[in-house]
């Protein structure tokens, strides 16, 4: 029961326990294997479970029920569709360059999973703990734009390298503004360990501590984090409408589930990023100095108070996507840098000010 | 500085129409009850079909087994697919040979519900019925015969 509420108990028992029989250099190796199998079974459970709710948000959103056929409110849905595509044929069409083709849905998977692997799930639950977490989340989650980029170019497809053209002027434009946004709070903690952040939350989180400047961060992450994981009305890339799928048109079967899941991946980094920054990542809601309400709070573990935060980071995501229609290139592009990227820069002047004088709580 | 305001009118009325979307759709998700989907075969007993639904042509017939139609072909002639086919026969009336129906022909595999026949019909002796499960394993079933066996036309219509 302890462990649920620190996992440091659990890692360091099992570390004990590997060390009793193994090498350092052997315990070290074993370890590894362990977070890697945990993270693949973690991302098959995402995957599936994001799907799903995707679905049944989007129907009722739109007034429908979504899957209800296949079990109980059609809760197995998404593992009769993973059995579907594992037994699709792999086409590859004739002038692909087949290397780059096959490459490029690992490359999207491998930048999913580096970012994953520095988030902190609960309390010594973290794989990476560096002191530049936030730098090296925002510098990995961008490479899985090279995947793109290779998909649609690999193609050989007029529609995928328009996609994909499309995906890699989006994501350098909004990486800024994503960055810039975590750094207005990176100003207050004075950290970019992860950690840190969270621990900096245990009075309060900083969308309440740090006032005006802080929300308007929060929202500025929102828009420019939905649009780095190519979503919502920031689909372009994909553009079911012009462009048939984007840079993933070519692909199918597994290579496709591949897309398709680093898409829900990164949905959830960015929403584990916005909930840990700005909403305290596991912390449980603290209020200054109500010691009562602050021990009732704790009472639910932090992995819980996680999960909740990340689940309700990616419900606003998916009630952008489901009612807002897509933004013309120029839109978009004009909405950065003439909107989000200004504000930006003069909140995050503010929040300096702020954060001088102390009128942050 | 009109550049200046008009830069944060727009954006004060662009996250105003955000928030006017935000709401509808938050208000579809928090109504569960509004839901249209229908499970079709599990509440096969409890469906009601909408009134002006178009399910396939029925010549009306009342308790007495009467019908009102007097076989003048203008359905068949406002038909733009040759779905209805209006067999004459003739009969004695008064001692003169007058056109009556014999067999009012309906082919509903050729029918796409457009309900022109219904307002060409002088005597408003067709409607269309609101039934939807015309499925058969045989392509002839589909051809019916609309006027009932043994079933004439009402006194009066001409």
């Amino acid at each position: 029961m302890k462990a649920l509420y620190d996992f440091s108990y659990l890692t360091s028992a099992i570390h004990e326990w590997l060390s009793s029989f193994l090498s350092p250099n052997g315990v070290l190796i074993t370890e590894m294997i362990l977070v890697g199998i945990a993270f693949m079974l973690f991302f098959a459970v995402l995957g599936l479970v994001l799907v799903y709710a995707e679905r049944k948000v989007s129907a009722f959103f739109q007034q429908r029920l979504g899957p209800m056929r296949v079990g109980k409110w059609g809760t197995a849905q998404t593992i009769a569709d993973v059995i579907k595509l594992l037994m699709k044929e792999p086409v590859i069409n004739r002038e692909a360059d087949r290397f780059l083709f096959n490459l490029a849905p690992y490359i999207i998977m491998i930048a999913a999973f580096m970012a994953m692997a520095a988030l902190p799930f609960a309390k010594g639950l973290q794989a990476l703990d560096f002191d530049i977490g936030i730098l090296y989340v925002a510098a990995v989650s961008s490479l899985g734009v090279i995947g793109i980029l290779l998909a649609g170019w690999s193609s050989n497809n007029k529609y995928s390298l328009i996609g994909a053209m499309r995906a890699g002027a989006q994501i350098i434009s909004y990486e800024l503004s994503v960055a810039l946004s975590l750094l207005t709070i990176v100003v207050l903690t004075g950290s970019l360990q992860l950690s840190v952040i969270v621990e900096s939350q245990a009075d309060g989180w900083w969308i309440f501590k740090g006032h005006i400047p802080a929300m308007i961060a929060f929202l500025i992450f929102l828009i420019a984090s939905t649009a780095e994981t190519n979503r919502g009305p920031f689909d372009l890339a994909e553009a079911e409408s012009e462009l048939t799928a984007g840079f993933h048109t070519e692909y199918s079967g597994m290579k496709f589930a591949f897309f398709f899941l680093a898409e829900f991946a990164n949905m959830f980094i960015v929403s584990a990023i916005g909930a840990t920054v700005f909403l305290g990542g596991w912390m449980p809601l603290h209020i200054g100095n109500w010691q009562g309400f602050n021990a009732i709070m704790d009472y639910i573990p932090p992995i819980f108070w996680f999960f909740g935060k990340v689940s309700f980071m990616i419900f606003l995501m998916m009630w952008f996507r489901w009612t807002f229609p897509r933004l013309r290139i120029d839109q978009l592009l004009t909405l950065e840098w003439k909107y989000l990227l200004p504000i930006n820069l003069v909140n995050i002047l503010v929040m300096a000010f702020i954060g001088l004088v102390g009128w942050h709580f | 500085m009109k550049s200046v305001v008009n830069y944060f009118k727009e954006i004060y009325f662009g996250l105003r129409s955000l928030i006017t979307g935000l709401r509808v759709t938050g208000h579809y998700i928090t109504h569960p009850k509004e839901i249209i989907t229908q499970q079709y075969p599990e509440n096969r007993d409890t469906l009601k079909m909408f009134e002006r639904f178009r399910g396939e042509v029925v010549l009306i017939h009342d308790e007495k087994n009467e019908h009102r139609c007097t076989g003048c072909s203008a359905c068949e002639v406002a038909c733009p697919n040759g779905t209805i086919e209006i067999i004459h026969k003739k009969v004695d009336v008064d001692g003169r040979k007058v056109k009556a129906l014999d067999k009012f022909v309906y082919h509903l595999q050729m029918c796409t519900m457009c309900g022109l026949c219904i307002p060409a019909c002088p005597t408003d002796a067709i409607k269309m019925a609101n039934t939807f499960e015309h499925a058969v394993f045989d392509r002839s079933k589909l051809t019916k015969i609309l006027n009932k066996p043994g079933s004439k036309i009402m006194d009066g219509i001409k």
